[in-house]
């Protein structure tokens, strides 16, 4: 005998339920309060990662106001809050809903794990033997748990890569943001990790866009046709502009030889460089 | 109407009780009549088991006219069968074509244990409806039924939610067993009449609460919605979820006060 | 009221218990003279509830809701799957909301009218007293019933009344009555006040001293057979329209509950009275296991013929206008094919035994939209009627835009039932029936839309009432314990019937068995029913049914869910009770409502009673298996509805 006789009457509860927590935190203790969480954290990360793809856009105008976006962030606050703790505000934001988002993934699945993989498990028989006909599920929403994953894998190399320096196929110069991303991307293996991986967040996003305005709630007969569109629009813009930094360097639009300040080895030595390059263009 | 009869080879699931090992076993279906109903194309096939003195294939139906919800069965992967705002009672054997290998199961999920062969046990959902599914109203104490008129468009969007046979295909047909679809249905049900409202927030968090004890997470899939025979929307889904963490806000104790 | 203007008398076995008075007060009089329990020792007494239709699940709410202890039992897996859920058309009112002269008054004369005066005009006024209540409770509770643009509820008119009183939720009434008291019930459930037994089908009835002391139950999925024990039992078990094999019943709508409390005493009245609804599909073939009906209200735009050729084979768009016969058009010039319920299927099925049915069974007659399409458009039709051509075409796969449909009549639900007096309990002290599975208000014919009100009625208004007038008179009596020797013998009577079926090991399923009485009964006691046939009928179910006990082949245990032995011990009692009812139509030699003795006809072919010698309610007393039953009479009086011969030429 694989399993104990169920009761055929009064079902077996597949979770104990908890003593409620004081409001707001009893939201986290069902899992419907949890996917509103994981869509007000997805709809966080998705304003970060599109302002995220739109910042980079300036790798267009050139180094040096590459370099100028990148010294902007660090000035948020202007001269009211010192250099880099606004940013650093906003990164732990990030960093809470990221863990607060993916908490939250593993913990519904697991959910349903149980509410559904053992369903009549016997002897290893696998829940429908005979196979299940997906009809409406996308291929988007199949994978959420694969792509979700990814897109943290990658997050780790992309931090690795072009915050920490960490890598070693670039000589990581901090304060020179064109030259660690353009040395970095002319590297085709690291080229194709970053348009594998941006695929997978357009895929996420596509089913995360759609499934956040259920999750919330957020529904009416006026709307709701443009609830797909807009996640299609989301997706499909975020996913172009990202794709042409890794595609754009490798047919050499985004040239580190374009870079006044290649080769400045150091920090100091890059700003000393960006900041003659910005006196000679105001002058 | 058709006079040419078909034959159908199926793959029906077999399992003598709740804790035993189960198996597909393999029944040639011949001479089906297009006109027969999947239903009666399996007393068929069980009125020859008993000729050849074998025990019958084990499967609920009831009213079959598709309002009582008994039926069940996946077939071929999808539950209630391949057509659309159907359930198995009124899927018709001319949706399959001469030779067809079709594939029947139970429902699965882990609330929804097998008591045999096809049959499973979907208990849970009344538990679902018995955690709030109701308006308190005291037999006799009723006003008039038109001292609060109802806008047309709430009763009707009501009577939507409330044309949920409770047959259990949605969880059936959802890769996570979430019974979102059905719970939803039957909290807005009430969640949407000007009747319903002083229940409502604790109507949504008890129910929603109960459906969390037997049943897995909704991750927007939408499959429930492709196997629903009343065709219910997924919109329900997201007025649940609305009307779940405003039920949070609204269902907060006062500091110093007990829950 | 007991009734001594003609020859024959009410039996003394039967008291009506109805009081004296007029019947516009009568029940609100009689309310306050029934005996109370106080709200204090409601909680003494235990009743059971057996069924949880429509009926069933607002009397157990009702009576847990005022304090009773409740022990609700269902067959099916929960209360919600009951066939009250598969009622279509909608719910009488006398809410007059339309303005348009309903009164009670008015309800009560045409129900009584329409059940071809065989029903007791106490019971139908307070029936059409209740009814407005029952629609409040119900929009209380949230069914969705359909509204005006003002927010409003919306009425339409049924078959059988001249004004609108007929409350509906789309096509799906009694889907949402039953969700509603189904709601009502699980609030119950909540609350620990209703024990809710899913799954265990109710065997036996119980008594102790003459008086009711429980029921016997088996459990569905292990078969365990068990005792319960209560003050006071109420059966809400629907009707027997499944006698038939093919109706519009759910497939496992039977008459055993009500047939074991007969067995035990409690009488059983006018099994005769089936109704039989002209619009059903036709039966395709011989692996059909139901029948579905479609609204009647088709019959407003289609029209009804068939070939005058015998035998014709041919599609019936090459059929001329002048082969075909508008049999209903023919011979009733007003109404047309408007005529009632019984006397549509009744010439349906004259002219299909004729030799002139349509299909490939030659088993119906067409309904014929063409007109209706060509004057009105495609498009009018189709929003009239869409929802009913999608059904049609879903099922036979034909197209009915294009080609006229076919239809049959077929049964749909049973006028008969437990004989029950005013306060609805039998003659077995302590034991009920309510809803369909009575006799009590529809007499021989029940009009559209009135099922659903009956089974609320008794279940929200009437019985959780009188029921208070038996308990009262227990008050200090504690139940009889499931381990007193009535119980143990009621437990080993159980089961050993069912072991005995798994004995027999013969060749033939229940269902073949099923089958070819249904055809027997169908044939003889079915649209129209004659001396010879009746006779005929009793022989071959006698011969037909000693073969099904001693050639029946049940496979599985009895010791978990085993869906054939739950048939055949179904369709054992479906023996028993039909031969009762070839007995009652053979002995009932007038024509009324869906009683129809060909010997008992007016020249124009219609239903004449035999109000001189049949004005009463036949009820039957078991005697044992090997004895026939005793007939009594419950004679009927008339005062407030007088008495007419209907005519629809």
């Amino acid at each position: 005998m694989a399993q104990a006789m169920p009761n055929l009457r009064d079902p077996q509860p597949i979770r104990t339920r908890r003593e409620p927590l004081p409001f707001p935190l009893n939201i986290w203790q069902s899992a419907v309060g949890r996917k509103w969480i994981m869509a007000v954290t997805g709809l966080g990360l998705l304003g970060f990662v599109l302002a995220h793809m739109i910042g980079n856009l300036h790798v267009y105008e050139g180094p040096v106001e590459l370099h100028e976006y990148a010294e902007a962030l660090r000035e948020l606050g202007g001269h009211i809050i010192p250099r880099t703790v606004l940013l650093w505000v906003l990164r732990l934001g990030l960093i809470a809903m990221f863990g607060l988002h993916i908490a939250a993934a593993y913990t519904t699945k697991e959910i349903s794990r149980r509410a559904s993989d053992d369903a009549n498990f016997i002897d290893g028989q696998k829940n429908y033997p005979g196979g299940r006909d997906y009809i409406a599920a996308s291929y988007a929403s199949r994978t959420m748990r694969w792509t979700g994953p990814i897109i943290l894998l990658y997050l780790i190399f992309h931090l690795a890569d072009l915050t920490w320096g960490l890598l070693p196929h670039t000589d990581y110069v901090r304060g020179d943001p064109f030259h660690n991303l353009s040395t970095s991307l002319s590297n085709l293996p690291v080229a194709i990790i970053y348009i594998v991986a941006n695929v997978a967040l357009a895929v996420h996003i596509f089913h995360g866009t759609w499934s956040m305005f259920q999750s919330l709630g957020l529904n009416n007969p006026r709307f709701n046709d443009a609830r797909r569109i807009l996640a299609a629009g989301l997706a499909g813009v975020i996913l172009v502009g990202n794709l042409t930094f890794p595609i754009l360097t490798q047919v050499g639009v985004i040239d580190p030889d374009d870079n006044p300040c290649e080769g400045s080895g150091s920090e100091a030595a890059a700003l000393e460089c960006f900041e003659a390059e910005i006196e000679k263009a105001e002058a | 109407m058709s006079e040419n009869t078909i034959n159908l080879t199926l793959e029906v699931w077999r399992q003598n009780g709740p804790t035993e090992k189960g198996r597909f076993e393999t029944y040639e279906a011949k001479g089906i009549s297009p006109d027969a109903s999947f239903l009666e194309m399996l007393d068929e096939v069980n009125e020859r088991l008993i000729d050849d003195d074998k025990v019958p294939v084990t499967f609920e139906s009831d009213c079959r006219e598709g309002i009582c919800g008994t039926c069940s069965l996946m077939i071929n992967g999808q539950a209630h069968g391949p057509n659309k705002g159907q359930s198995t009672c009124q899927l018709h054997m001319r949706t399959f074509s001469d030779g067809d290998h079709i594939t029947i199961e139970p429902f699965r999920a882990t609330s929804f244990p097998i008591i045999k062969d096809l049959a499973v046990s979907r208990a849970a959902m009344d538990t679902i409806q018995q955690a709030g599914g109701y308006i308190s109203v005291t037999t006799g104490s009723a006003p008039d039924a038109n001292m609060i008129p109802v806008p047309k468009p709430a009763a009707d969007l009501a009577m939507d939610a409330a044309a949920c046979i409770g047959c259990g295909a949605c969880v059936a047909a959802c890769p996570n067993s979430a019974a979102q679809l059905f719970t939803s249905a039957k909290i807005q049900q009430f969640n949407l009449l000007p009747q319903g409202q002083p229940e409502r927030w604790k109507r949504t968090e008890a129910m929603v609460d109960t459906m969390e004890d037997f049943f897995g997470t909704c991750t927007n899939h939408g499959e429930c919605f492709e196997a629903c025979p009343k065709e219910i929307s997924l919109d329900f889904i997201a007025f649940m979820n609305r009307d779940y963490v405003k039920a949070k806000v609204k269902n907060r104790n006062l500091s110093g006060q007990k829950s | 009221m007991t009734a001594t203007m003609n020859s024959r008398t009410t039996s003394p076995a039967l008291d009506s218990k109805v009081p004296d008075g007029d019947n516009a007060t009568l029940w609100e009089n009689h309310k306050f003279s029934m005996k109370l329990v106080n709200p204090s020792n409601k909680r003494k007494f235990t009743v059971i509830v057996v069924g949880t239709g429509l009926a069933g699940a607002s009397a157990a709410a009702t009576m847990a809701e005022l304090g009773y202890k409740v022990k609700a039992f269902t067959f099916h897996d929960s209360p919600r799957r009951a066939h009250s859920i598969a009622a279509q058309g909608g719910i009488n009112a006398a809410k007059n909301y339309p303005n348009d002269g309903d009164s009670v008054h008015r309800l009560f004369y045409d129900t009584v009218k329409g059940g071809d005066y065989r029903s007791r005009e106490a019971n139908v006024h307070r029936l059409a007293e209740v009814s407005v209540n029952i629609i409040d409770q119900c929009v209380a509770q949230g069914v969705p019933f359909a509204r005006d643009y003002g927010g409003l509820l919306d009425n339409r008119s049924f078959g059988g009344a001249q004004v609108s009183r007929t409350f509906y939720a789309r096509g799906q009434t009694g889907q949402q009555l039953l969700l509603g008291a189904y709601s009502a019930l699980n609030r119950q459930i909540n609350l620990g006040a209703v024990e809710m037994h899913n799954r265990k089908e109710m065997l036996d009835v119980v008594t102790k001293d003459g008086e009711t002391a429980g029921i016997v139950t088996r459990d569905l999925l292990t078969g365990e057979v068990e005792s319960h024990s209560a003050h006071a039992v109420v059966l809400a078990t629907g009707g027997y329209g499944n006698i038939y094999y093919l109706s519009t019943n759910a497939m496992m709508s039977n008459v055993t509950a009500a047939w074991r409390a007969h067995r035990r005493g409690a009488f059983f009245a006018n099994p005769c009275y089936t109704q039989i609804h002209p619009t059903c599909i036709p039966a395709s073939a011989d692996h059909q296991s139901k029948l579905t009906l479609m609204s009647e209200s088709l019959r407003n735009d289609g029209r009804i013929w068939v070939p005058t050729a015998f035998d014709d084979n041919r599609l019936a768009s090459e059929i001329p206008e002048d082969e075909r016969d508008y049999f209903l058009e023919r011979k009733y010039p007003a109404f047309g094919n408007l005529v009632p319920r019984d006397v549509a299927s009744r010439n349906s099925k004259t002219v299909v035994d004729e030799g002139r049915g349509v299909g490939p069974l030659k088993n119906g007659v067409f309904l014929d939209f063409a007109e209706a399409i060509a004057r009105d458009g495609k498009a009018t039709i189709e929003a009239k009627y869409g929802n009913l051509f999608d059904m049609y075409a879903n099922i036979t796969g034909e197209d009915p835009y294009k080609r006229p449909m076919r239809i049959y009549p077929a049964t749909h639900y049973t006028m008969g039932g437990l004989w029950v007096d005013y306060h609805l309990m039998t003659t077995i002290p302590g034991t009920y029936a309510i809803g369909e599975a009575n006799f009590s208000d529809h007499g021989a014919n029940r009009l559209g839309a009135s099922a659903l009100m009956q089974g609320l009625a008794d279940g929200y208004f009437v019985l959780p009432y009188t029921i208070g007038d038996y308990l009262a008179g227990k008050l200090g009596e504690g139940v009889v314990p499931t381990d007193d020797p009535v119980f143990k013998a009621a437990e080993a009577e159980v089961a050993d019937q069912t072991s005995k079926w798994l004995s027999v090991k013969g060749t033939k399923s229940p269902e073949h068995f099923h089958r070819e009485l249904g055809k027997i009964v169908w044939e003889r006691i079915g649209m129209a029913r004659d001396k010879n046939g009746l006779e005929k009928a009793q022989d071959e179910i006698a011969s037909l049914e000693s073969e099904f006990k001693t050639n029946v082949r049940v496979k599985g245990d009895s010791s978990s869910m085993n869906t054939e032995l739950e048939k055949v011990g179904r369709i054992a009692d479906f023996f028993e009770l039909a031969k009762l009812k070839a007995r009652d139509a053979l002995v009932r030699e007038e024509s009324c409502g869906g009683h129809f003795r060909v010997e008992s006809q007016t020249e124009e072919g219609e239903a004449l009673r035999d109000d001189e010698n049949f004005k009463h309610v036949a009820a039957w007393e078991w005697n044992g298996e090997d004895t026939a039953q005793t007939k009594h009479e419950e004679q009927l009086e008339f005062n407030d509805v007088p008495l007419s011969q209907r005519s629809y030429k």
